[in-house]
């Protein structure tokens, strides 16, 4: 395989299941609420996914149930933030730590199981054009659904009723009030589909990408793709790409030292966080925001 | 309003406790407890990670099992999942309570925590697996495996069709850079066309990085895969799935990789760990072989050559077989000189056999590999 075609087709391998993540912590922070709890429900999505598969030996059951129990751990947080106004990121943290024991705690008897996961498919005819064919089109079925997910979700999001009603929630939520809806209920939805998406991430990792649990199997994945949405500007396609520079960044490490090139791998691992920082600087000095309102008071809540 | 935000705090306190009293250390720990007041001694065995993970750990749980059967009237403790920090000094004080007389912290990073431990606790005896520190009731003790990981090189030397083999690497210490030389030493040494692509992922055991890196090296044409992390399950199996072969490390898992298993080093630490045990148990720790840094290998049966797959052909088991005869005779050592490292220098002169001391300095690889040793 040649040098492009190698990295780019690892860098969408690795980069989807942090890809479910930020997507869908793009939904959440638009309604105004951040989650870093995500690493929490990625890693139950990752577990549940992978003991269903392991029970039934059908994976489609352990996306469903990785992505239901993802749900369930952001509820937690949406309880506790949105009913009970305590703050996010101290909730989010707790969410995350919570996740990892109980993961780690139902997990143990998981990790020496084989399972029947999802194995990637080519795509008849679309898979044969050169370079873009085998980048895009040899994946697993996970992998393709979180390429449809973008588009689906940026039309939500930008040409749905119910995609500026989100929005505003984000911004100016008395709007959304006068309007005649909750923006409770409305962020309560955000964050607990928000949170269904980080389980699938986790399951993509555990039942499609490494066939593997172990505990703490995301070793802070679901963070990076809490990080990736500011670089995002909180839009899904942008998270997407964040994901797979996210990817692409670990590809990149081993092609370029299969090849005996000298570097240091610190410095690429770091490649998406100064990006981060750079527009994280952009944003201060270009007067450009598009941080959703929301977001900007989550100190002052309550 | 101010109420309900001290309530939300207070909630967010009680989901932190239950998360940290979830933690797995903590549930091992319960075991200990449930042991108590069984009366006599007890031995303690901790794990850095899960004890099924195919690997470091895994091997040796196994120990474990046989001291378990050597000396059915201890107690055993064992508790899996022990992170490198204080909280290893927690479990170990626990054990000691518990009546543990014998204590093994089997992973690198429990040294410092059990040297503090046994600063406090004079009259247990604590054996080390692979440090470099000892006290006056603290021995380190380890195996050599490099001799056999040549074997499995040669092996793996022999199968490749695409004359490049991947080595999948945690960071670049001695340890890790020899593992590597000698892997490629034994590839060469059947195959001078062959190089080993030594990717180094900067962690011990992360399935995803695993996956990530497993696949590039199949994707840049690698048809056998190995690797020097703590867990290998992953890297075997995401192998077998894409086709290619795996030589094994620390565990004989040829049941994950029927198809594409050649062979592979791992370690049987069973007698070690229960010959250890008579003699402490005994009260023969002090001056025994073992009070200091013991350092054993293939010789002593502690590191060993797994099983072959079924598709590895007779004449490359035959071939195997005899390296192995000839380096059990004391006839053949894989770093015999002439060693050249990979811009041809020198590095070990011919006719020279190191010693493992200078061995456990190197900071090299060999000619043959391809890959940096990252700065």
């Amino acid at each position: 395989m040649i040098f492009v075609t190698e990295v780019l087709t690892n860098a969408i391998r690795a980069g989807t299941a942090v890809g479910y993540v930020s997507v869908g912590e793009v939904i959440g922070q638009r309604s105004g609420v951040i989650n870093l709890g995500a690493e929490g429900s990625m890693l139950a999505g990752a577990l549940t996914a992978f003991a269903l598969t392991a029970w039934t030996g059908n994976p489609w059951y352990g996306v469903m149930c990785g992505g239901i129990s993802g749900a369930l751990m952001s509820l937690i947080h949406a309880f506790v933030v949105i009913t009970r106004n305590a703050n996010q990121l101290a909730t989010g943290l707790a969410i995350m730590f919570f996740g990892q024991g109980i993961t780690a705690y139902f997990g143990s008897s998981y990790v020496n199981l084989q399972i029947s996961g999802f194995e990637p498919i080519a795509l008849p005819f679309l898979s044969d054009i050169p370079i873009i064919g085998s980048i895009f089109f040899h994946h697993d079925i996970l992998t393709y659904l979180s390429m449809l997910m973008v588009p689906l979700v940026w039309v939500f999001l930008f040409s749905t009723k119910w995609g500026v009603i989100l929005r505003a929630t984000g911004e100016r939520d008395e709007v959304v009030y006068a309007h005649g809806k909750s923006p409770n209920c409305i962020r309560y939805m955000a964050v607990v589909v928000g949170g269904f998406f980080a389980g699938v991430g986790g399951a993509q990792l555990s039942i499609a990408f490494s066939h593997s649990w172990m505990e703490n199997i995301t070793q802070g994945r679901g963070l990076i793709g809490v990080i990736l949405v500011i670089f995002a500007s909180w839009r899904p396609e942008r998270a997407m790409l964040g994901a797979y520079l996210f990817g692409g960044s670990q590809a990149l490490i081993v092609s370029l030292q299969g090849r005996g090139y000298n570097f240091s791998s610190f410095l690429l691992f770091m490649i998406p966080y100064i990006l981060t920082i750079v527009v994280l600087v952009m944003v201060e000095r270009t007067g450009w925001n598009p941080m959703p309102e929301a977001l900007k008071k989550v100190f002052g809540r309550g | 309003m101010r109420k309900r935000t001290l309530f939300g705090i207070i909630i967010t306190f009680l989901v932190i406790a239950i998360a940290y009293f979830n933690n797995s250390s903590s549930i091992s720990a319960g075991e200990v407890k449930s042991n108590m007041g069984v009366g006599g001694d007890a031995i303690g065995f901790l794990f850095v990670g899960p004890r099924d993970d195919y690997g470091y750990n895994q091997a040796a749980y196994n120990g474990s099992e046989a001291v378990k059967e050597a000396f059915p009237f201890m107690k055993l403790l064992r508790v899996e999942n022990v992170p490198e920090t204080a909280e290893a000094e927690r479990v170990m004080e626990e054990m000691i309570r518990s009546g543990a007389k014998v204590i093994f912290p089997t992973s690198y990073g429990h040294l410092d925590p059990a040297l503090e431990v046994a600063k406090r606790h004079r009259d247990v005896v604590f054996l080390h697996q692979g440090g470099l520190k000892t006290a006056e009731n603290l021995g380190t003790y380890f195996s050599n495996i490099f001799e056999v990981i040549y074997l499995s090189g040669v092996a793996a030397g022999k199968m490749t069709k695409t004359n490049k083999l991947g080595f999948i690497a945690s960071f670049p210490i001695p340890q890790v850079l020899l593992n590597i030389n000698a892997y490629t030493l034994g590839v060469r040494s059947v195959n001078p066309d062959a190089n080993v692509i030594a990717v180094f992922n900067g962690s011990w055991c992360d399935p995803g990085k695993q996956a990530s890196a497993a696949n590039t090296l199949i994707d840049q044409g690698c048809d056998v895969l190995t690797q020097h992390q703590d867990c290998t399950k992953t890297i075997i199996e995401t192998a077998e799935r894409r086709g290619v072969m795996s030589s094994g490390y620390h565990c004989d898992a040829l049941e994950i990789a029927p198809e594409g298993w050649i062979t592979g080093a791992y370690w049987n630490w069973d007698d070690l760990y229960v010959n250890m045990c008579d003699v402490i148990l005994n009260g023969e720790f002090k001056g025994s072989p073992y009070d200091g840094r013991f350092r054993t290998g293939i010789h002593e049966g502690v590191a060993k050559l797994a099983r072959f797959g079924k598709n590895v052909p007779d004449d490359v088991k035959k071939l195997v077989k005899e390296k192995q005869k000839e380096i059990l005779d004391y006839k053949f050592y894989p770093f015999t000189g002439p060693v050249r490292d990979q811009s041809g220098t020198v590095r070990i002169e011919p006719g020279v056999v190191p010693t493992v001391t200078e061995l456990e300095t190197t900071d090299y690889l060999v000619e043959g590999s391809i890959g940096n040793i990252p700065k």
